[in-house]
């Protein structure tokens, strides 16, 4: 492998003997300062593509996973979360379930959080089995929870062992209970496949068994558009596709969150003329499902849409399977036509702010999100904004048989054909900060870039300006501190900034190279999101004032 | 007392070593009875929901030593834990006034085939490509439920490699089925830092190590007029003020059910000696607490000066509070010792602590010390607490308890809590730092949040009107213990 952290130009001169939290004179702090030319980023042309990247990503896999953004196949009790009152039982080990909450819970939904049965497995369930345990808990949760589906998940420790979790959960459905069960032992996968496995094992075992059965509807879809939870604007997200689904004619199954009907929409699942998947990859083996089950056809839409251009196009996509008679079709395109209209005029204000304002914003682009994020947000920053694509990062741990597929989009990113973006697939983002780290010029986060930001920052600063420190202050004076001209000073340049779009985790990343952080990935730690959607007309309205805020957020 | 061994790789569980127990119901003083007498059973609950893990603890304890990196040998869902400890870190950095530091934290992201051919090769790579990234100074490698059930030979791994590196690579074994006590992992992170970094002392100075969470720094003026010195630890530390705890001149614990392992290891093998006494919560509990610190520190009579002081200082403030608090009730729900620090200073100022929901109860501490019990104390200085349960974050038995009882206030210490207050209706409020309470000044820092709390009710009520609930009304009629084994107390439905 070559290793990146080898390569980074400043970490040769790090002092190797500082002890860490101590005070640095200011002479040893001086030679921080990355000695090598930063490349120059400032053309808006796409950036080449990262020299050592191929040799990375072809020599190498790497072992492990640094900065993580999903969790493993438990992580999918967030799925039955988000299916109104439907309560998962979890049959693992004690802590799964808040790890799973602490990384992508948002409160406690209906029956999540400090709600969720679990047996806490230990030594006896181990050592023993758990069969009797599981059962003492799904009596409880019987009493003690009201709920209309409960989803028996497994962990780990009893995907090790080995209990029979079928044989247990299927006594309970012989006697007509509304409970289902999936094997979710973490080890197996992560929550972006569990998610369709979840989903799929309820289909099986509750809807199956219970669906109302009232034949082919025409005019009504089932959405399969987000992972719950794991997109964090799942619920925002899920209410625009219904709302602009309903918009142009269409009966929405939407199956969760907050705009769903909960099982009685679940159980009219086989009703549906035809599916629709939006995503580059999660949701497909739902709707393979569903046809091999029920004969449904399905649309594939293969990113998130966000604004006019892409939304319209994903309605058209649905348009054309529907079969509209003329009126339907006219009340349709009527919709579109509304739609646009109304996006078009926030553009034209947007168009306004980009053109005449006189300090330097983003124009060049990193994301590093899940597959469908990565090319909802490259094609729309590019196509409707004006930001342009250097690398995306796609880290979803996307299976190798989409991947071919999902490169060849990037690659046609731009409406025009003018351009193409260069994308590589990871699990592990350690690898994606490294070569953006390297990229700008700036040293590798080693254990002592404490000392090294010291420097940067100009020496220790009081509490109260610490915040703004951390991030939001990072593009404003990142021209002098991470020695990649950005651009960024507030001062007329004409150059141009980052842009990450991302998660957390890239906060001190974007802080060190003096780019801007939009999060829109897990772990969201720096914002709060509710029920605002990002993908749409109206989510993406939303993500240029939320971007554009917070860039204008760092001038003085 | 409980032998530390540093020779083996595990400290056993809490469960095992302290007999200690996650359910109780019945009065503070029968649970106290029985745990001095030696007979204290654990009583386990057939319906159960999620608790925390060891895993967690440990690594909450391990995160934030400034040049570690931490490797958690697990499933990548095992990480969920990885942003909330890294956001604590990065905030107690700004609070601390330290340059802006990344965590150092990796998963092995252990897969199906893992579990088949045994994951230990791939520990071996991971170590490596950590130390490559981020070239610490120690290295810790937390185990998890995965790991510990494939078998993988962790201990010779973290050997190997700290031959091949030249710096210490430590196993951390924690996985979370091997106790219910999630508390345990504090034990095997302090075990591991014991074991692979404590040196034997050099020199004796004037610090003091204060085993603390990412609390505020309020012991420098405290130890500074004694003549010493603040050392805390593990979080904020950095690996050689770890190496050189065992030169303190004694150890303060802010939480005896987080540092007794680690207060008893360092006495018992370093001599370092431990205040005993309860943490200083409440009135009577600061004054013995303080007169054992002077004890220990040689300073009696300046301490004698202190309290005579800090009495005359605080208590007009704190007559105030009381009358304002008189004939007002409160419950709580919190970690064991710190859960009686809160009682303590809950009837300090006056309320009448109507029951209190204790995530687990160790009968003694690792120093096997009666004086040690913070509960003992609690209910010789006060009285009893009639209604007082181990409960191990059952939100079920919380709820239920809440809906019975109709608190005037709550006070948790963890997550997931207070939320239930407030769907009641119940002013409620989180405290996150343990030295927020402490000392004299703690008493009317908790009065003064208190008040605020008890004032603060408009969206309270408008939220408890319309807020949902997903206990059947069932349960909510049962009594709270129904599924409590033991046999004493009959379920029907």
């Amino acid at each position: 492998m070559s290793r990146l952290t080898e390569a980074a130009p400043s970490e040769a001169t790090l002092p190797e003997t500082a002890p860490l939290g101590a005070t640095l004179p200011e002479a040893s702090t001086l030679e921080l300062t990355p000695t090598l030319p930063a490349p120059a980023h400032a053309s808006p042309a796409p950036a080449p593509a990262l020299p050592h990247l191929q040799t990375l990503l072809d020599e190498q896999e790497s072992p492990l996973i640094e900065w993580p953004r999903y969790s493993c196949a438990l992580g999918a009790q967030q799925t039955v979360v988000a299916i109104r009152r439907a309560a998962p039982i979890l049959h693992s080990g004690p802590g799964c379930s808040t790890k799973v909450q602490a990384l992508i819970g948002q409160g406690e939904g209906y029956a999540g959080g400090s709600t969720i049965p679990c047996t806490n497995s230990g030594e006896t369930e181990v050592i023993y089995g758990g069969e009797s345990r599981l059962r003492e808990v799904i009596d409880g949760s019987f009493k003690v929870i009201d709920a209309d589906l409960y989803v028996v998940l497994t962990g780990c420790t009893t995907d090790i062992v080995g209990d029979d979790v079928g044989g247990v959960v299927g006594e309970y459905q012989l006697e007509g209970r509304p409970v289902v069960y999936v094997e979710t032992g973490g080890f197996k996968s992560n929550n972006y496949v569990s998610h369709e496995l979840v989903v799929n094992s309820i289909i099986d075992q509750y809807v199956e068994p219970n669906k109302t059965n009232g034949g082919v509807k025409p005019g009504l879809v089932n959405v399969f558009a987000s992972v719950p939870y794991q997109d964090p604007f799942w619920n925002g997200n899920l209410e625009e596709y219904k709302r602009i689904l309903e918009g142009i004619g269409l009966e929405v199954n939407i199956l969760f969150g907050e705009d769903s009907g909960g099982v009685t929409e679940w159980l009219s699942i086989p009703e549906a003329q035809f599916n629709i998947v939006v995503g580059a990859w999660v949701g497909l083996e739902i709707a393979r499902h569903l046809k091999e089950l029920y004969g449904t056809p399905f649309v594939h839409f293969p990113y998130f849409p966000l604004g006019a251009r892409d939304t319209t196009a994903f309605l058209r996509q649905v348009i054309d399977a529907v079969d509209f008679d003329e009126p339907g079709r006219a009340r349709a395109d009527a919709f579109i036509r509304g739609e646009e209209r109304k996006f078009y005029a926030h553009i034209d204000t947007l168009m306004d702010f980009l053109l005449e304002f006189r300090y330097a914003l983003p124009r060049r682009l990193y994301t590093l999100l899940d597959a469908s994020y990565a090319l909802g947000f490259t094609r729309f920053l590019l196509n409707e904004v004006g930001i342009l694509p250097a690398q995306q990062f796609v880290l979803d741990n996307t299976p190798e048989r989409y991947q071919e597929e999902i490169r060849k989009r990037f690659s046609e990113v731009s409406h025009l054909g003018l351009r193409s973006a260069e994308v590589a697939f990871l699990a592990d983002a350690g690898l994606a900060h490294d070569l953006i780290r390297t990229d700008a010029g700036v040293g590798p986060s080693v254990c002592d870039a404490g000392v090294k930001s010291r420097v940067r920052d100009g020496g220790v600063e009081g509490v109260a300006d610490a915040e703004s420190r951390a991030g939001v202050e990072g593009a404003a004076s990142a021209k002098s501190r991470g020695g990649i001209d950005v651009g960024g000073s507030g001062s007329g340049s004409d150059g141009s900034r980052t842009l990450i779009v991302g998660s957390s985790w890239e906060r001190q990343l974007a802080a060190d190279i003096g780019a801007d952080l939009l999060i829109i990935s897990v772990p969201v730690v720096y914002r709060l999101v509710l029920g605002a959607p990002v993908i749409g007309y109206r989510g993406a309205i939303r993500v240029i004032e939320d971007l554009y805020t917070q860039v204008l957020n760092t001038f003085r | 007392m409980s032998i530390v061994d540093v020779r083996t790789p595990e400290v056993p569980v809490r469960e095992v070593r302290l007999n200690s127990i996650t359910g109780f119901f019945g009065s503070a003083k029968e649970l106290v009875g029985c745990s001095h007498a030696r007979k204290v059973r654990e009583q386990t609950r057939s319906f159960t929901q999620g608790m925390m893990c060891s895993s967690t603890a440990a690594f909450c304890q391990l995160s934030m030593i400034m040049d570690a990196a931490v490797i958690n040998h697990a499933p990548v869902g095992c990480a969920g834990d990885f942003p909330q400890f890294h956001i604590t870190y990065r905030i107690g950095q700004m609070e601390r006034e330290l340059p802006p530091l990344l965590g150092h934290y990796y998963n092995s992201n252990i897969t199906e085939s893992d579990t088949v051919f045994g994951a230990a090769e791939k520990l071996a790579q991971v170590i490596r490509e950590a130390y490559h990234r981020a070239r610490p100074k120690a290295i810790f490698v937390t185990t998890s439920c995965a790991s510990g059930i494939i078998g993988d030979d962790i201990e010779g791994t973290v050997r190997d490699a700290e031959k091949e590196l030249g710096i210490p690579v430590i196993a951390c074994i924690c996985e979370g089925f091997r106790s219910k006590i999630w508390t345990s992992g504090f034990d095997s992170a302090y075990h591991s830092v014991v074991r692979g970094l404590v040196k034997p002392p050099r020199v004796k100075t004037k610090k003091v190590n204060i085993i603390n969470f990412w609390g505020s720094h309020i012991f420098e003026e405290l130890l500074g007029r004694l003549g010493y010195e603040a050392n805390y630890i593990l979080p904020f530390s950095t690996v050689e003020q770890l190496k050189r705890v065992s030169e303190a001149a004694a150890t303060i614990q802010i939480c005896p059910t987080l540092g007794s392992y680690f207060g008893a290891a360092l006495e018992q093998i370093y001599g370092v000696p431990e205040i005993k006494a309860p943490p200083a919560y409440g009135l009577a509990g600061t004054d013995r607490w303080l007169r054992e610190l002077g004890e220990v520190l040689g300073v009696r009579d300046e301490v004698e000066r202190l309290i005579a002081e800090e009495h005359a200082r605080i208590e007009p403030e704190l007559a105030k509070y009381r009358k304002k608090f008189e004939g007002k009730t409160a419950y709580l729900t919190a970690g064991a010792a710190h859960g009686h620090a809160i009682i303590a200073l809950l009837r300090e100022l006056g309320f009448y602590v109507k029951g209190a929901a204790i995530f687990h109860h160790d009968p003694l501490y690792d120093n096997e010390d009666p004086a040690s019990d913070a509960l003992a104390q609690n209910v010789r200085l006060y009285g009893d607490i009639t209604n007082y349960s181990v409960c191990n974050k059952q939100a079920y038995e919380i709820v239920n308890l809440l809906t019975r009882h109709r608190p005037d206030i709550l006070v948790a210490r963890h997550g997931g809590m207070a939320h239930w207050g407030a769907k009641l209706g119940i002013p409620s409020f989180l405290v996150d730092d343990e030295q927020f309470g402490f000392g004299y000044q703690g008493i009317l820092n908790y009065g003064d949040r208190i008040e605020d709390t008890l004032n603060n009710r408009e969206y309270l009520a408008n939220f408890a009107a319309k807020s949902v609930s997903p206990y059947t009304d069932w349960w909510l009629g049962q009594e709270a213990y129904c599924f409590l084994g033991g046999g004493t107390r009959v379920e029907a439905y």
